[in-house]
């Protein structure tokens, strides 16, 4: 067996220790300083130095960053804390084995389909915005950046580029997991560190204290997202990850579900602060370089011109450390759908997908509309796993049907995700509604057409047994 | 070893974030067209230093679950 074998079969061990298929026993519990540091980390990514000047690319006003970023990120946490915290910390189960409970093993597969290609597209962004780190390294020209406009690879340096970051990633993915995640917690606190640097040379570079001032778009720019659109981005941009349920797995292992306020270090860190710190880099450019904000600029050249090597070493670390289990993730999505896919070939197809959606800068630049149909696509399962946790019996549902019948597949659950997901997208596509527009309502609709059709299931069951 | 360690990594902390604030302070006093006294490639390369020191530290004091 080599080496490579051996570590993927610790792994499988490690993770199958999880309790993946049963509660959660009182001894594995954590308290709450687990939580902290893990939300702080993981919501301070190297997209946070792309959303930041889409922002100003859309025409944001000053009171919709600074105001609508809080409120947005407040509902975030109180999602996080009093959604998923609270069914997490009462069933005490991974997302995936409750669903399986609730729809089937058969549906949990195609979940995981759907969750996989989605991640690799995130990582696929992540793997774009890291290698814009790369170009500060070469003689100016050497790699031709892309900008908010470029949907197409920018030539073979680029595309080299991107390869060869998302081979490296890849292959971590593979070897060094636990490697990651341990620089990912090391890097934390200076990379939010960083984020603020940046944000505190531009200030110096332009003279003045006064964010306000600085955030007020010029007169005449095109204003194409809302104080609501700032308020709905922020906070359903983890959709999947709090209302669609997929963090369950993570606090499933707090003793309180007052863990949940955890989530305001990424939220207030992470995103609130490092958006806004990223979006003051793109207003110096446009403010002293005449570049227009309609176009961009790169991450890594603006904070290499901020802050140096240290700015770049953190695009490449923030991009690295949160894609790694990203790609890392889709694999065993992949894993799960695929039988007798081992887990190295799964990561490899995983980090094929992620750096084939890097090399295209379009997943990247349209990350603002990318989050909000990631999250409408995977979060109405949400809606169903917070109907059958707290309305079930209410409604007079069975809980955990799938479980209770033995179903593999429950089209129910099916048609119930479907519809609304399918509604949404046209509307997405064909009416211009704002994608983050729509993760709420699609749970909403998922929730209420799943219990009317579990209902209609359940009259049909009591009729054919009389 | 632990302690060295974590004062090692409190200074890095400190290297990453005061010279950019010190950075802003002189800057914003003296106007857009000032220069201030310390540099911005003296801010890069105390960055640099800092997080180099940062990275070779943390193992060494940072508790990870």
């Amino acid at each position: 067996m080599s080496s490579l074998e051996r570590e993927i079969e610790e792994l499988e061990e490690a993770s199958s220790s999880e309790y993946e298929r049963q509660r959660v026993p009182d001894r594995a519990l954590k308290g709450p300083s687990a939580f902290w540091g893990m939300y702080a980390g993981e919501h301070t990514a190297g997209t946070e130095f792309m959303i930041g000047p889409l922002f100003v690319k859309w025409g944001a006003d000053a009171f919709s960053l600074i105001v609508g970023l809080f409120l947005g990120n407040l509902l975030a946490v109180l999602t996080w804390r009093y959604l998923t915290a609270t069914i997490a910390c009462d069933e005490r189960l991974t997302l995936y084995y409750k669903m399986e409970k609730i729809a089937g093993s058969g549906l949990v597969k195609l979940y995981n389909l759907a969750n996989g290609l989605l991640f690799c597209f995130l990582a696929g962004s992540m793997i774009t915005v890291s290698a814009t780190a790369v170009g500060p390294f070469f003689p100016p020209g050497t790699i031709e950046m892309p900008t908010f406009q470029s949907t197409m690879p920018t030539g073979p340096a680029w595309i080299i580029s991107c390869i060869v970051i998302g081979v490296a990633m890849t292959l971590v993915a593979l070897k060094g997991y636990a490697v990651v995640a341990q620089v990912g917690h090391y890097a934390a606190p200076w990379m939010f560190l960083v984020f603020v640097a940046c944000a505190l040379v531009t200030l110096g570079r332009l003279g003045t204290a006064d964010i306000w001032a600085l955030l007020t778009p010029p007169a005449g720019t095109p204003r194409t997202i809302s104080f609501l659109g700032i308020v709905f981005f922020s906070w359903f941009c983890n959709a999947a990850m709090h209302i669609g349920m997929a963090d369950l797995s993570v606090l499933r292992f707090a003793r309180k579900p007052g863990a949940g306020w955890a989530s305001a270090s990424g939220m207030f860190l992470g995103h609130y602060v490092a958006w806004i710190c990223a979006a003051l880099l793109l207003i110096y450019w446009v403010r002293r370089h005449g570049v227009d904000p309609q176009v961009g600029k790169d991450p890594g050249t603006m904070v290499n011109d901020a802050v140096g090597w240290a700015g770049l070493i953190c695009v490449i670390i923030a991009g690295w450390t949160t894609a790694n289990p990203t790609i890392y993730r889709a694999g065993l999505a992949f894993q799960g759908m695929i039988p007798g896919l081992s887990r190295v070939a799964a990561t490899l197809l995983a980090g094929s997908l992620c750096i084939a959606a890097g090399i295209f800068p379009a997943f990247a630049m349209n990350l603002l509309d990318f989050v909000g149909i990631y999250g409408t696509i995977l979060a109405p399962i949400g809606g169903i796993i917070a109907v059958d946790h707290f309305l079930a019996d209410r409604v007079g549902i069975p809980r955990d049907p799938a479980e209770r019948s033995g179903s593999a597949f429950n089209v129910v659950v099916l048609v119930s995700w479907l519809v609304p997901v399918a509604v949404a997208m046209w509307l997405y596509k064909t009416q211009g509604v704002f994608a983050s527009y729509l993760p709420l309502p699609s749970a909403i609709a998922c929730g209420l057409i799943y219990i009317v059709l579990s209902r209609m299931a359940a009259r049909d069951t009591i009729a054919v047994r009389a | 070893m632990k302690a060295v360690a974590a004062s090692v990594g409190i200074l890095a902390l400190a290297g990453t974030i005061v010279p950019p604030a010190v950075f802003m302070l002189q800057s914003v006093a003296g106007g857009p067209e000032a220069t201030p006294a310390l540099s911005l490639d003296v801010v890069k390369t105390v960055m640099l230093v800092a997080t180099v020191a940062w990275f070779a530290a943390a193992p060494f004091w940072m508790k990870v679950e």
